[in-house]
C-alpha cells in the first residue's frame, strides 16, 4: 500500500462522503459545505494525477468563487430547512434502487470496458510527472485560442445577464 | 537513527512544522503588542506599559484572559457551522505559511531544505487558492451567528474580500511574466544582485519595474485582510463588531489570530515578490554585511541595558535585564563564524517582513476608514483597471524587448 | 504497482455522477438542485483529467479549464434567475414554480 494509493482512497472516500451528505443534508447551507468538501478533495485527486494547474484553478475558481456565490445566495434568500416530503411509494421502492442500479452499472462498465483495461495500469511504472504550466498555456493560447476568446465573450454575456436580472428583480 | 535517515522527508518536515507553528504563534501574540504600542505612540500615549517591562507580558495576559473567559454560544445558531468558522479561518491562515521560503534552499539538514516546508512548483498559485477559500471563514461566521449585525458584516466583508482578490491576483501577474515560474525560490533567485535587481525597481537583465504592481498589490492586500482603511465590516462604531460579534473567548481569539496571520502571509508575499525575499540589499561582494545580524542584536542589547538601568525600577528592571541578556546571547551566537552565513537569509527576510508589518500598523494609526460604497467602487473602478493596465504594459515591454 | 490505475478514477467519477443524478432528481430546493448539477460537472471533470493522464495528452486539461469557466458563467446566470424566482414566488421549492405565466 504505497502512499499514492492511500491518498487516493482517503480522498475518494471523502469525496463520496461529501456527495452523500449533499443528498442527505436538511439545510442548503450544509449541502453547500459538503459540495465544497467534494471540490477540494477532487482538487487533491487532480494533484495525484499530476494536473497541478488544474487543481489550483479548481480551488480558486470553483471552490473559491462559484461556491462563494452559492453561499451568498443561500444567505441572502435565507433558505431555511428543506421541507420534509412524503416520497411516494413509487419513488421510495422503485426510484432509489433504480438510481443506484444506474450508478453501479456505469461504474461496472467503466471498470470492464476495453478502454479501461487498456489503460488500467496508468502510465509506466514511475509516478506521473506533473504537467508544466508552460505546456498547458501554450496549448491553450495556440491551438485553442478561438474557444478561449469565445468563452471570454460567454463570461461577458453572463455578467450582462446577471446584471439585467438583478435590476429587474427589484 | 536509521529510521530517521530513511524517512528523512517525514521527520524533517514534522520538525520544521512544529518549529514554524511555535514561532508563528509567538510572533502573532507579539504582533498584537507591537500594534498597540505603535498606534499608541502615533496617538501620543504609551500603550501597554505596566504588565511586564514595557508591556511585554501583555500578550501573555491577553492569552490567559481569552482562555478563561466564558464561552457563550447563541442559542439559535447552527452549532456545526458556528464552531467550524473560526477553525477554518485560523487553519487556512496558518497553512499558507508552509509555502513561504525564509531562507535559501542550500541550507539543508539530512538533504531537506531547512527554510521552506513545501517547495512546490506552483507555490504562488496555491497561496492564492488558499487565500480564496479564506472567504468562507468570514461568510460562515456571520451566517451561523443567526443575528442581523453579524450577517450584514459578514456579507459586506466577504463581498469586499472577493472583489479585491481579483486585483490582488492581477497585480502579481506582472512579476510572473518577468520570472516565468510560480516557484518561490526561483522568483527570488531572479532578483539576485543588489537592491536595484529587486522586482520593485527592476534594473536587472530582463526585468521590468513593478512599482505600479506593488502599489496595487499593497492596496488590495490591505483590503483583503480587512484592515484599516478597509475595515468597515468590523468597525466598532458601525456594525458592533461585524461578523465576530457573537463570538467570545477562544473563538474570538482565533479570528483575531487569523487576521494577524493573514497580515503576516501577505507581508511575506510582498517581500518575496517585490522586495527580493531573503536576499540582502547590498551586493554579494560586500562581506562585511555578514556581521550585520550580530551587530544589530548587540546594539539592541546595549540599548536595552541602558533603558533598564536608567528608566526602570523593581521587577520591570529585572525583566528587561533578562531581555538584554537574551539579545546579547543572540548577538553572540550570530557572530559565531559558522552560524553567520546561515543566519543571513532569515535575518533579511524577517527585517523586510517587519518593515511591512510596521507600515500596516502605521497606516492603521493614520488613515480614516472608507465607506462601503466608496470601498467597492474603488476596488472595481480604479484598482482593477490599474492592475490590468500594469499587466498589459509589462507584457508589451517584454514583447518589445524580445520581439 | 505503485501508480493508481486510471480505471479507479473513472469508477469514482461514475459514482459521483450517479450521486449527482440522485440529488438532482430527489431534492426539492432549487439551489440544491443547482448544486447537484455542479457535482455532475465535477465528476465529468475528473474523468477528463484521468483520461488526459492516461493518453499523456494535455487536451483533456484544456477542456477541463473550459468546463470550469462555463460552469462558473452558468452558475452566475442561474443564481440570478433563482433570486428572481424566489422574489416572485416567495418560495424556493421547485414544485411551486408551476405556472407558465406569473
Amino acid at each position: 500500500m504505497s502512499i499514492p494509493f492511500i491518498l487516493f482512497f482517503v480522498f475518494a472516500a471523502i469525496a463520496v462522503l461529501g456527495a452523500v451528505l449533499l443528498i442527505l443534508a436538511r439545510e442548503p447551507i450544509h449541502s453547500a459545505l459538503s459540495l465544497i468538501v467534494v471540490m477540494v478533495s477532487l482538487a487533491v485527486l487532480y494533484l495525484l494525477l499530476g494536473a497541478e494547474f488544474i487543481a489550483a484553478v479548481q480551488i480558486i475558481v470553483y471552490a473559491g468563487a462559484v461556491m462563494v456565490l452559492f453561499v451568498f445566495v443561500i444567505m441572502l434568500l435565507n433558505a431555511g430547512v428543506e421541507e420534509r416530503t412524503n416520497w411516494s411509494k413509487m419513488a421510495k421502492y422503485a426510484g432509489l434502487p433504480l438510481a443506484f442500479f444506474l450508478l453501479l452499472e456505469i461504474a461496472h462498465w467503466m471498470w470492464r470496458s476495453a478502454i479501461g483495461t487498456k489503460i488500467a495500469n496508468g502510465v509506466g511504472a514511475v509516478n506521473p510527472a506533473a504537467v508544466s504550466t508552460v505546456d498547458l498555456s501554450t496549448l491553450l493560447f495556440r491551438d485553442y485560442l478561438f474557444p478561449f476568446e469565445a468563452t471570454s465573450i460567454l463570461i461577458l454575456i453572463a455578467i450582462l445577464g446577471a446584471l439585467v436580472l438583478a435590476k429587474r428583480g427589484e | 537513527m536509521d529510521f530517521i535517515a530513511q524517512h528523512a522527508v517525514l521527520v524533517v518536515s514534522l520538525v520544521k512544522i512544529a518549529v514554524l507553528l511555535f514561532v508563528v504563534m509567538t510572533v502573532l501574540a507579539y504582533l498584537s503588542w507591537f500594534e498597540r504600542k505603535v498606534v499608541a505612540h502615533i496617538q501620543s500615549r504609551w500603550g501597554p506599559y505596566y504588565v511586564g517591562a514595557h508591556g511585554l507580558l501583555q500578550p501573555l495576559a491577553d492569552g490567559i484572559k481569552f482562555l478563561f473567559k466564558e464561552d457563550v454560544t447563541p442559542p439559535a445558531s447552527d452549532r456545526l457551522v458556528y464552531i467550524l468558522a473560526p477553525f477554518l479561518a485560523l487553519s487556512l491562515a496558518l497553512t499558507t505559511l508552509a509555502l513561504i521560503p525564509f531562507g535559501p534552499t542550500t541550507v539543508q539538514v539530512l538533504g531537506q531544505p531547512v527554510f521552506i516546508i513545501a517547495n512546490s512548483n506552483i507555490g504562488l498559485l496555491f497561496l492564492f487558492a488558499i487565500t480564496s477559500i479564506g472567504v468562507y471563514g468570514v461568510a460562515l461566521a456571520g451566517w451561523s451567528s443567526n443575528s442581523k449585525y453579524p450577517l450584514l458584516g459578514s456579507l459586506r466583508s466577504s463581498a469586499q474580500m472577493v472583489s479585491y482578490e481579483v486585483s490582488l491576483t492581477l497585480s502579481v501577474v506582472g512579476v510572473l511574466l518577468v520570472a516565468g515560474t510560480f516557484n518561490f525560490n526561483e522568483l527570488i533567485e531572479r532578483q539576485r544582485g543588489a537592491f536595484w535587481h529587486w522586482n520593485l525597481f527592476g534594473f536587472g537583465h530582463g526585468q521590468v519595474t513593478q512599482i505600479v504592481g506593488f502599489l496595487c498589490y499593497i492596496t488590495a492586500a490591505i483590503a483583503e485582510t480587512n484592515r484599516v482603511p478597509f475595515d468597515l465590516p468590523e468597525a466598532e462604531t458601525e456594525l458592533v463588531a461585524g461578523f465576530h460579534t457573537e463570538y467570545s473567548a477562544f473563538k474570538f481569539a482565533m479570528f483575531f489570530m487569523a487576521e494577524y496571520a493573514n497580515m503576516i502571509t501577505v507581508s511575506c508575499l510582498a517581500t518575496i515578490l517585490f522586495f527580493g525575499g531573503w536576499l540582502s540589499p547590498f551586493p554579494d561582494s560586500w562581506t562585511w554585511q555578514l556581521y550585520l545580524p550580530g551587530a544589530g542584536l548587540l546594539l539592541t542589547s546595549l540599548y536595552c541595558l541602558y533603558d533598564s538601568i536608567a528608566n526602570m525600577r523593581g521587577i520591570a528592571r529585572l525583566q528587561f535585564l533578562a531581555v538584554t541578556a537574551l539579545a546579547l546571547g543572540g548577538g553572540a551566537i550570530c557572530l559565531n563564524s559558522s552560524v553567520m552565513p546561515l543566519v543571513q537569509g532569515p535575518f533579511w527576510f524577517v527585517t523586510k517582513v517587519g518593515f511591512f508589518l510596521f507600515v500596516y500598523v502605521w497606516i492603521r494609526g493614520t488613515l480614516p476608514r472608507f465607506r462601503y460604497d466608496q470601498l467597492m467602487s474603488f476596488g472595481w473602478k480604479l484598482l482593477l483597471p490599474v492592475s490590468l493596465v500594469n499587466l498589459v504594459a509589462t507584457a508589451l515591454v517584454i514583447l518589445v524587448r524580445h520581439g | 504497482m505503485s501508480v493508481v490505475p486510471i480505471s479507479y478514477y473513472l469508477v469514482l467519477s461514475a459514482i459521483l455522477f450517479g450521486l449527482g443524478v440522485i440529488a438532482f432528481v430527489f431534492k426539492r430546493n432549487i439551489i440544491t438542485i443547482f448544486m447537484a448539477i455542479e457535482l455532475m460537472l465535477n465528476a465529468v471533470n475528473l474523468a477528463f483529467v484521468a483520461f488526459a493522464r492516461a493518453h499523456n495528452q494535455l487536451d483533456g486539461l484544456v477542456f477541463v479549464f473550459f468546463v470550469i469557466v462555463v460552469a462558473a458563467a452558468e452558475a452566475a446566470v442561474g443564481l440570478a434567475i433563482v433570486i428572481t424566482i424566489a422574489h416572485n414566488r416567495r418560495s424556493l421549492n421547485v414544485e411551486d414554480v408551476n405556472l407558465l405565466k406569473f
